[in-house]
């Protein structure tokens, strides 16, 4: 079963700094399948920031057309933006992003306040996430209270606490050591193969690409072969 | 939890940040509402004075005038009614306990101040014939717990009685309500004649005139001839209508009121600036989380409303509380200041004005930090790590 979860055809993506153009992607083609793991590498400055934040409708093309499920979320305005990422899309930040003045629960509940629940609704939904990323223990504990493979434990299950289908996450272990990043790793992983979320995940790190179904390597605006990079 | 609770998390971030604020939106508000209550207060008083003339001592009014004064001035076309007045200096039992007093020709006195309060008719028949009966205002009345009949001794921090006395022995013959709310009614009006037989100096003398005309159009004339008719004698006088007057009467606390004017204007404008920038700030400090809520799906409206709520909230916790400590003080200046500023309060006016400046302080302090939030695009407020 391959139905296309998104697809990006001839997206272009292009600043203007004074009388400058800067391109970054040109002409981006691609396909990611529902259900799919997939680990974006690359130098920096390649364009992997700006492709997650494209396949998120937090920017938007200069050309060119985004589908998710079919449906064309370029033309989208910011209003609509807004109710789509909050209904099919979770994010996680290398640097967690989590709300100092909120504790674990309150800051996975944020997301479930665009939502019409019941208190005790959001109370059981910020539960079940915590549970997923074995957190329950820490609910009434701040950020600052934690360590960063907690935080980012926190930021996962906001991420997940409204059920989207699809996962991006930017570098998400790029903050942690091995140790804890396979943690993590594992945890998105398990998303992936058990609630059959869509990753897209941005990593430099060959160790942690390894736990996605497939790498793709962007270099300069467009993707490359793994051969062609090496050479 | 709900947007409110986000709010209020938000400005108890920092906590030292949050309190300076509240604390110079509170002392302006404070300020606003002691000026506000006075100001209202010599406007009442002000006011509630319709067409009638006063006349003064011209060398200020503190200095008295013969009493022959008043058949001269009804005799003038266009006066209806003269009712005289002169200053007791009255309290009961203790110096503290002041009641503003003063020694009137009931008749007059009733003619010409009639439409501030009405006298019973009962009341009234005896303030006309008996010559130690008194007129007192509820206020009075009811501190003290004073019912019509009762014998009242009257002390006077100015006057004395020809056996040494410094007490009038009086009786209530009415009690009566001010019509207007905030008009003063901690008064007592004892008779002129009983006073002036029984003073040991100054008879024959009287504090001011005041006197209604048959219609506003003499009012003009009348100021200037009834000057120019004592010019040149002992005792000349200064005439003006009563309006005019009691903004005289109340110049030197008007002058402080002017003052405090600019200080409060001054304190508005500052607490303005120091909010709004301080919100700017607040708000630029959390871009990176404002775009992370945005991230999350918030619509920007929502964060709109979200920043303006943090700053009302501000500046409502300061502005209500201000208002309140400024009740509490006008209620301790009543007693200090009642004998020249009646019926000073906090009055719903105020309490309507004092809102929607905070509306306006929190609307204007948030708005440019919030319209900026709202706008901030995602890509931005995230930056690039
Ligand atoms: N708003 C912007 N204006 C101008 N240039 C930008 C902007 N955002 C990104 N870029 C540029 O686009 C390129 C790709 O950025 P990015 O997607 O963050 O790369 P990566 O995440 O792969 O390091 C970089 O050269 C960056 O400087
Ligand atoms: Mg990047």
């Amino acid at each position: 079963m391959s139905d296309t979860l998104i697809r990006l055809a001839g997206v272009e993506k292009s600043f203007v700094k004074g009388k400058e153009k800067i391109s970054i992607f040109e002409h981006l083609d691609m396909t990611i399948p529902r259900g799919d793991f997939v680990a974006i590498m690359g130098p920096s400055g390649s364009g992997k920031t700006t492709l997650l934040n494209l396949l998120g409708g937090i920017d938007s093309p200069t050309a060119g057309e985004i589908q998710f499920a079919g449906e064309r979320i370029d033309s989208h305005s910011e209003r609509q933006l807004s109710k789509w990422r909050s209904d099919h899309v979770g994010f996680i930040f290398q640097f967690y992003n989590l709300m100092p003045m909120l504790n674990a629960a309150q800051n996975v509940e944020l997301p479930l306040l665009l939502k019409p629940l019941s208190a005790s609704q959001r109370k059981n939904n910020v539960a079940a996430a915590l549970e997923v990323v074995s957190l329950s223990d820490r609910a009434k504990h701040f950020p600052r209270e934690m360590s960063g493979g907690q935080q980012q434990r926190v930021a996962i299950a906001r991420a997940i606490v409204s059920d989207p289908q699809m996962l991006l996450c930017d570098e998400p272990t790029g903050d942690l050591d091995r140790t804890v990043a396979d943690e993590i790793l594992g945890v998105l992983q398990l998303l992936n193969r058990e609630l059959g979320k869509t990753i897209v995940m941005v990593t430099h790190d060959p160790a942690a690409a390894r736990y996605a179904k497939r790498t793709l390597h962007l270099d300069k605006g467009k993707f490359v072969e793994r051969e062609e990079l090496a050479a | 939890m709900s947007d409110f609770k986000l709010v209020w998390k938000n400005l108890m971030r920092r906590k030292l940040r949050t309190f300076l604020m509240l604390f110079a939106i509170l002392i302006a508000f404070m300020i606003f509402g002691v000026l506000a209550a006075l100001e209202q207060a010599f406007d009442s008083n002000a006011s509630s004075s319709g067409d009638r003339l006063m006349i003064v001592n011209k060398i200020n009014f503190t200095q008295p005038l013969p009493i022959s004064y008043v058949q001269r001035v009804r005799a003038l076309e266009g006066v209806k009614q003269v009712a005289h007045m002169n200053w007791f200096g009255g309290y009961y039992q203790e110096p503290r306990n002041q009641i503003t007093t003063f020694a009137v020709d009931p008749g007059s006195y009733i003619d010409v101040y009639q439409s501030e309060f009405e006298v019973p008719d009962a009341g009234r028949r005896v303030f006309l014939s008996e010559k130690t009966s008194v007129i007192v205002g509820k206020t009075a009345a009811d501190k003290w717990g004073w019912k019509v009949g009762d014998h009242i001794p009257l002390n006077s921090n100015i006057f004395s009685q020809k056996n040494g006395a410094r007490v009038w022995d009086v009786t209530v013959a009415a009690i009566v309500t001010p019509k207007k709310e905030t008009a003063d009614a901690n008064f007592i009006a004892l008779r002129y004649d009983y006073f002036d037989e029984t003073r040991s100096f100054g008879k024959d003398q009287i504090g001011w005139m005041a006197l209604t005309t048959t219609s506003a159009a003499y009012n003009d004339r009348l100021v200037k001839q009834i000057d120019e008719m004592f010019a040149n004698s002992p005792y000349e006088t200064s005439t003006d209508t009563e309006k005019a007057f009691s903004k005289a009467f109340v110049a030197q606390l008007g002058n402080i009121a002017l003052m405090v004017g600019l200080v409060v204007g001054a304190a508005f404008i500052t607490i303005l600036m120091i909010v709004g920038n301080t919100m700017a700030m607040a708000v630029r400090e959390r871009t990176r989380e404002i775009g992370v809520l945005k991230t999350l799906g918030f619509p920007g409206p929502r964060i709109l409303k979200m920043v303006l709520g943090e700053s009302l909230l501000l500046a409502v916790l300061g502005g209500v509380t201000g208002m309140l400590i400024a009740a509490a003080a006008t209620t301790a200046l009543r007693g200090a200041v009642g004998n020249f500023v009646g019926g000073l309060a906090i009055t719903p006016v105020i309490m309507v004005m004092g809102a929607v400046m905070m509306l306006l302080l929190g609307l204007i302090t948030g708005l440019m930090p919030a319209m900026s939030a709202m706008r901030l695009p995602i890509v931005q407020a995230l930056g690039r790590s």
